[in-house]
């Protein structure tokens, strides 16, 4: 995976958030057995209690769960996943909104320069 | 019980007031951030809490001892200047350390000084002052202690070398032990530490967790470190 870690938020929340992105953009399968907290440590650069923490919080969410002995694996349940990447895409809308509401667009406009750029792409063939 | 901890520590240098009223505390597992200033006392703790000075007050405690000769055995210290024979080479070192540490670690050390680039066979003095910095920092992470004092561990190192030895630092110590690191390359550490301490003028401002201060500012320590220490 590539981490990037920015400087705004709780490192903890942004690993929870990149694990939660590789879970849902199926970078990490269902059922798949992640790697050692200290491996992802060092993979991530950063403390393996600040991963450890990412872990637990994402075991909470019932994104990933733990077996005793044999480690983490990624859940099972697809639906919980589909969830977990409707969230963030609403997410990705939300922040998308925000930020031409600030430019000063209306929703009608904002359709429209959509529509108008997946035509484009359409047009390229690069869609 | 704390692997480190300080009460009420001060310490006089003439006229000069290097610390005062200092409380810190580092549990086993731990990674704390010295951080502070030049001149704000980050030197001196550490070498108080190697017995390399003596304290004016308060008390201190590794692994429940005064510092003294079995603690020296639990610490492993990497000074802020050189600390190695300029004739020495790499690979003698090692077998020095060896000697000298009944917790250290050949083969680490020999894997390090590979993983480096460090040429085994050369003396000290024929390295550049990064590769020097290189081989002591190998030295102090091969020993198995409970208590690493890194003072400025990756001043003089070039920006890869330094997320290797962060890197190598995180793998070779154990749950059981602590690390306190004093450094101003505050953005270079930010990411493997759990806690940290600022001073200034020889006392504590602040003790957090990285990510309640990430929570609390909306800022990394490194940013909240230049508004507090803003000239």
């Amino acid at each position: 995976m590539d981490w990037q870690i920015r400087d705004d938020a709780p490192i903890y929340s942004q690993l929870v958030a990149q694990i939660k992105l590789g879970i849902a953009a199926g970078a990490l399968s269902p059922g798949e057995r992640l790697p050692s907290v200290r491996d992802l440590a060092t993979e991530a650069g950063v403390n393996p209690n600040t991963m450890q923490r990412a872990l637990q919080e994402l075991e909470r969410q019932g994104l990933v769960y733990s077996q005793r002995t044999s480690g983490r694996f990624v859940t099972e349940d697809r639906e919980m996943i589909e969830a977990a990447k409707s969230a963030l895409a609403a997410e990705q809308v939300r922040s998308f909104l925000d930020a031409m509401a600030r430019l000063g667009y209306m929703r009608d406009d904002i359709l429209r320069l959509i529509e108008a750029r997946i035509k484009e792409e359409n047009g390229n063939g690069e869609l | 019980m704390a692997n480190f901890e300080c009460r009420g520590l001060g310490k006089r240098f003439g006229q000069v007031q290097a610390l005062e009223s200092v409380d810190i505390t580092v549990q086993p597992g731990r990674v704390v951030g010295l951080l502070g200033p030049n001149g704000s006392g980050k030197t001196t703790l550490i070498k108080l809490a190697n017995g390399l000075l003596t304290p004016d007050d308060g008390v201190i405690s590794i692994c429940g001892s005064a510092p003294g000769p079995e603690t020296r055995a639990m610490v492993s210290y990497l000074p802020d200047r050189p600390m190695l024979p300029q004739w020495m080479r790499a690979q003698d070192l090692v077998k020095f350390y060896a000697d000298f540490y009944s917790d250290f670690d050949t083969q680490r050390a020999q894997d390090m000084l590979a993983r480096l680039g460090v040429p085994a066979d050369r003396r000290i003095k024929q390295m550049s002052k990064g590769t020097q910095e290189k081989v002591q920092l190998i030295l102090v992470m091969s020993r198995r202690a409970k208590l690493y004092l890194l003072d400025e561990p990756i001043g003089g190192v070039d920006p890869a070398t330094r997320d290797f030895i962060l890197a190598t630092i995180l793998n070779n110590f154990d749950g059981e032990a602590s690390i306190l690191i004093s450094t101003h390359l505050i953005s270079d550490v930010e990411k493997v530490l759990d806690d940290v301490v600022f001073i200034n003028n020889g006392r504590v401002l602040l003790t957090s967790s990285v990510d309640d201060i990430r929570e609390k500012n909306g800022m990394s320590v490194d940013a909240l470190f230049r508004e507090v220490f803003k000239c």
